[in-house]
Order: structure tokens, then sequence, then C-alpha cells
């Protein structure tokens, strides 16, 4: 029992995670309806469901496909082929996939539905994220751009050197990063990137925004992740006696005022008038997951955290409780996140290896929970796997965590 | 032909020369500050809601954090696809009475080896681009504000 923001008393509940697919991240140059298809048929052949019992569809939509992106919901239905479920389509930038496998485990907990698909899928175009067109000024993401040219990595590279500064850390402790989620990745038939990257290559690739360098900074990519949940009595019946669990999904917005500058904002609230609360909203973001699932970070076998930069994944592993502020380097330096360490991190390649899908990659981070927690996940397996959590933010104030047990 | 001068957004900055400063709201009721500036409503959840006048932030601060931008940023962003990149610095700026962190091109010529977090900086007028709209009968120059360290160190 925990307390919600409102003050009301809720009993969590679990729901089991039957199926989990993806169609390989990479640039493939086709639509993001085939790549969402084909996850969202891995993972129903995975959990072994007939899609057309499937009772509910959940699509995170992406904003780069057209109108078909903005529904994908039902344009993913329409693909496998009508056969009436419900549908629902979400967004929220990079948690959008988080806030779909909230609204299906909302609907399965609730009784609406007894089997929910998930998917989502994006085709990323070459370069830099870009705001939609027209004259917007009313729209903070069109503005950052407009007055000040400030891309996603500008926002890293902020981040990076207020590491650097506040906690010291160095570019190879950066660096260091992308060492070992390469490492990983290379191990995964799913990433986009399979090749094993040395400091030295990282410090040799091109200045994108100081202190960060282009192999410090993740890819943007085509890519589909699919999950196939249902409530934990249809998975004892379809004969799934232990399944993977979802306990907790965090999605949260921060409090006011906020004192850390996230994209897209060109300044942070005022803490004149009001306090600002004591941790970041990203603390907070995890702090909710962990209540929510009654579990801490002492319980986690592993973690997959959004690391759009090397520096971000340090960043990571304080906002989650893994070690204290300040010490994220020295976690990583004592080779605690690795594979074999203590907490391993991203054991999937995380973004460094796989490149940002935006509305796919935070369903992606459940399918790697899903297979490492049943010990199927190969060369990248994390002993013993009994508890991960996932991690990441979305724009304009998005928390996204995600909690699964087994 | 007339040159005129346009800022990048209307009601951000105003003034010349030392008198040149950003423009926020300041809430009557609770005395919150906004930048940019929140002309609806006040977003302080505990607030029953003010008048939102506009107020002049304060023209010094230091740096929180600073980073550059090596590559040229897409549309809307205005530069000239025909010349070379020219690199620019950004730097976030704390400011100590508003208690918040404001964003903003560093001046010409200030790069990220000029810079140290904690470091002065005061807010002076500046040019995002020269010849943004130009037709033939007239040039307009877009302004902005810059970041540009006052020599005191962190």
């Amino acid at each position: 029992m925990v307390l919600a923001a409102d003050g009301g008393e809720r009993v969590t509940s679990e729901v089991a995670v039957l199926g989990a697919g993806m169609h390989p991240w990479g640039k493939w140059g086709r639509s993001f309806v085939e790549y969402g298809t084909a996850a969202a048929r891995a993972a129903l052949a995975d959990a072994g469901v007939d899609w057309r019992d499937v009772g509910s569809i959940v699509g995170a939509d992406t904003v780069r496909g057209g109108y078909p992106g903005y529904v994908a919901g039902a344009t993913f239905a329409k693909a496998l082929g009508w056969q009436g479920a419900r549908v629902t389509s979400v967004y929220a930038a990079c948690a959008s996939g988080a806030q779909a496998i909230n609204t299906a485990r909302t609907q399965i907990l609730a009784g609406l539905a007894d089997v929910v698909l998930v998917v989502g899928a994006d085709a990323a175009p070459k370069g830099f994220f870009r705001p939609a067109g027209g004259d917007r000024h009313d729209d903070p993401d069109w503005l950052r751009f407009r007055v000040l040219g400030a891309t996603n990595p500008t926002y890293f590279g902020l981040y990076a050197r207020r590491r650097m500064a506040v906690h010291g850390d160095t570019p190879e402790d950066f660096a260091l990063v992308k060492v070992k989620n390469a490492a990983a990745g290379a191990l995964n038939p799913n990433a986009r990137y399979r090749k094993t990257v040395t400091a030295e290559e990282v410090a040799a690739s091109a200045v994108v925004a100081d202190p960060l360098r282009l192999l410090d900074i993740c890819a943007t990519s085509d890519g589909a992740a699919a999950l196939v949940l249902s409530s934990m009595e249809f998975a004892r019946r379809h004969g799934a006696a232990d399944p993977v669990r979802i306990r907790a999904v965090s999605t949260v917005t921060p409090t006011y005022p906020t004192t850390v500058l996230d994209l897209p904002d060109i300044a942070t609230d005022s803490a004149a008038a009001v306090a600002p609360a004591d941790g970041t909203f990203r603390a907070s973001i995890a702090l909710a997951a962990y209540e929510e699932a009654g579990i801490g970070p002492d319980d986690l076998s592993l973690a997959e955290v959004y690391d759009l930069s090397t520096a971000l994944e340090l960043q990571w592993y304080e906002d989650l409780g893994l070690c204290g502020e300040g010490e994220g380097a020295k976690l990583l330096r004592e080779g605690a996140t690795a594979p074999g360490g203590r907490i391993p991190v991203n054991p999937s390649g995380g973004l460094a290896s796989f490149g940002e899908a935006v509305p796919a990659q935070a369903i992606a981070q459940v399918c790697e929970l899903t297979w490492q927690l049943r010990g199927t996940a190969g060369a990248r397996q994390v002993a013993g796997a009994r508890a991960g959590i996932t991690a990441n933010q979305g724009l304009f104030g998005h928390g996204s965590s995600v909690v699964a047990v087994r | 032909m007339s040159r005129t001068r346009t800022p990048v957004v209307t009601g951000w900055f105003a003034g010349e020369g030392d008198n040149f400063r950003l423009l926020g709201t300041r809430c009557s009721a609770c005395a919150s500050v906004f930048f940019p500036r929140e002309d609806g409503f006040c977003r302080n959840p505990g607030c029953p809601g003010g008048d939102l006048d506009e107020v002049p932030l304060s023209p010094r601060g230091r740096v929180w954090s600073y980073t550059d931008s090596r590559y040229r940023p897409p549309a809307p962003y205005v530069s000239d696809p025909e010349l070379p990149w020219q690199p620019y610095t950004l730097i976030a700026v704390e400011l100590e009475a508003e208690r918040m962190v404001v964003l903003g091109q560093a001046a010409p010529g200030v790069s990220v080896a000029d810079l140290e977090v904690g470091m002065e900086v005061e807010v002076v007028p500046g040019v995002l681009d020269e010849d943004a709209g130009t037709t033939r009968t007239a040039r307009t120059t877009l302004t902005t504000w810059c970041w540009r360290p006052t020599g005191v160190s962190a």
C-alpha cells in the first residue's frame, strides 16, 4: 500500500509479461508500420497468443510518420488485421513507451481487458531531431531552435560540463560508459551497432557539443518493440505459471519549481518564491517506481537507463540510488555497472548501441528486462536476475520508469 | 536600403547598452518570476493567481554550465547554408535573486576555453542574424541577448 500524490491509498498489483518482441534497430529506410508490425508479431509468437484473442492494443505514437504516426494504435491494429480490439494511442516524447505500458496495465488491473498488445516503432531521419514546421512562437521546442539553435546534444553537453565542474567527472569517464555499452551491444542481435569501441576511438571522434564527442552521444534509429501483457489470472490459465511481472510503472511529472534545465526549456522555474523539492525530477521518477514496487536499489539485479549521452548514464546511477550523488563515475570505474558487476546497467548495450527510436525505446527497455529475468538473454545474461528497473525521461515533463520482477 | 532591427521574440528583452535587460513576468500574488515570460497564468500550484507584471531580470549571474554547437542546427535557426558553419558557445547562467537558470548564446568571440562554472557573466545585446528576411528594399537584423564574462572569475 502506498500513498498517491492525491493522498489516496492504492493497492498495487502486478501484470504478467507474456511476450516480448523487437524489430532490430538500424537505418532500414522503411515505414515505421512495417517495423512495429514485425515486433508485434514477434511478441505475439513469443506469448503464444493469437492476435484475434487480444482485447486491447496500445500504440506509442511517432511524430515522424504523418497521421498514421499520431494514431499508432489503430495503425498497428489495421496492419495486423482489424479484429475489433479496444484501441489507444499515446504520446509522451521519449516516455511514450512507458505511457503505453501503463495504459495497458491500467486496463488489465481495471478488468477492461485480459490481454493487451503494446507496440512502439519509429523511422528516424538523418541528423539532429528538429521541431515541427511552421512559425510557432508558442512552442518551447520551436523556440529553443529558433532563438538559440539549441539541439539535443547541446543540452547533453551542458549536463556533462556541469558534472565535470561539480563532481570531477572527466571525458575519460564518459568514454568508459561508451566502451562498456558497446561491448554489451556487440552481444545483442537487436542492436544497431555491434562493434566494440575503445576509449581511444571515443577520444578521436569529433566534438559535437563540448565536452561531448560523437561517440558520447546516441544516434537516432529505426526500430520497434512490442509486449504482450496480461492479467496474472489469464497468464495462469494460459500455462505461464511463473511469468515476468511488471510491478510498478512510474509516469510522474515534475514538481514546481524545477531546478534542472531540461530539454526543451530555455530557463528553469524560479525558486525565489517557492522552495524546490529535496530531490530532482529525475530522482523522483525512480523514487515513485521504488515506492510502488515496494523495493529499493539494493534489490535490483540490473537497470536499463536512458543513455542519451555517456555522461547522462552516470547521472542516472545517482538518480536511481545505485550510488550517492557525485559517485557515478566511481561506481563505473569500479566495474559495478559492467557485466558481472554488482548492478549491471544497460546490459542490452543501451542507446549507445541501439540509437534512439523514440516511441519504441522505453518498450525495448522492458523487453530487455523480460529476457534477462527469464534467463534467456544469451551471451549478455545477468546471472540470477530477479528484479530490474528501467528509467527514462520524456521532453516536457514525462517521467518513465518500470520495475519488473520474477 | 533601410535596415530594421527586429527581436527574435517580442517582449523577451529591451533596452540599449548598459540598460539592456531580459524581461520576465512576476506574479503579484506569490512573487514567482517567469522567464520566458508567462502572461496567462501563474504556474505556482499553491498560488491563487495574481496579475503577471513585466519585470527585468538581474543583468548579472554566474555560469551554471556551458557548451558549444559544433554543427549547424536545423531550421528554424537562421543561418546561411552558403557560408561555412561557425560554432558558437551556449551558456546556462544562474541568477541569484531569481534563483533560476537562463540559457543564452555567448557574446561573439567567447569560446568554451574562456569559461568556467561559477564565473560571473552579464547580459548584453546580441545579433542572431544580420540579414534575416532581407528584401530588395529592406534589411532586417534579428536581435537577441548574449552572455559575456565580466572578468570576475569563479
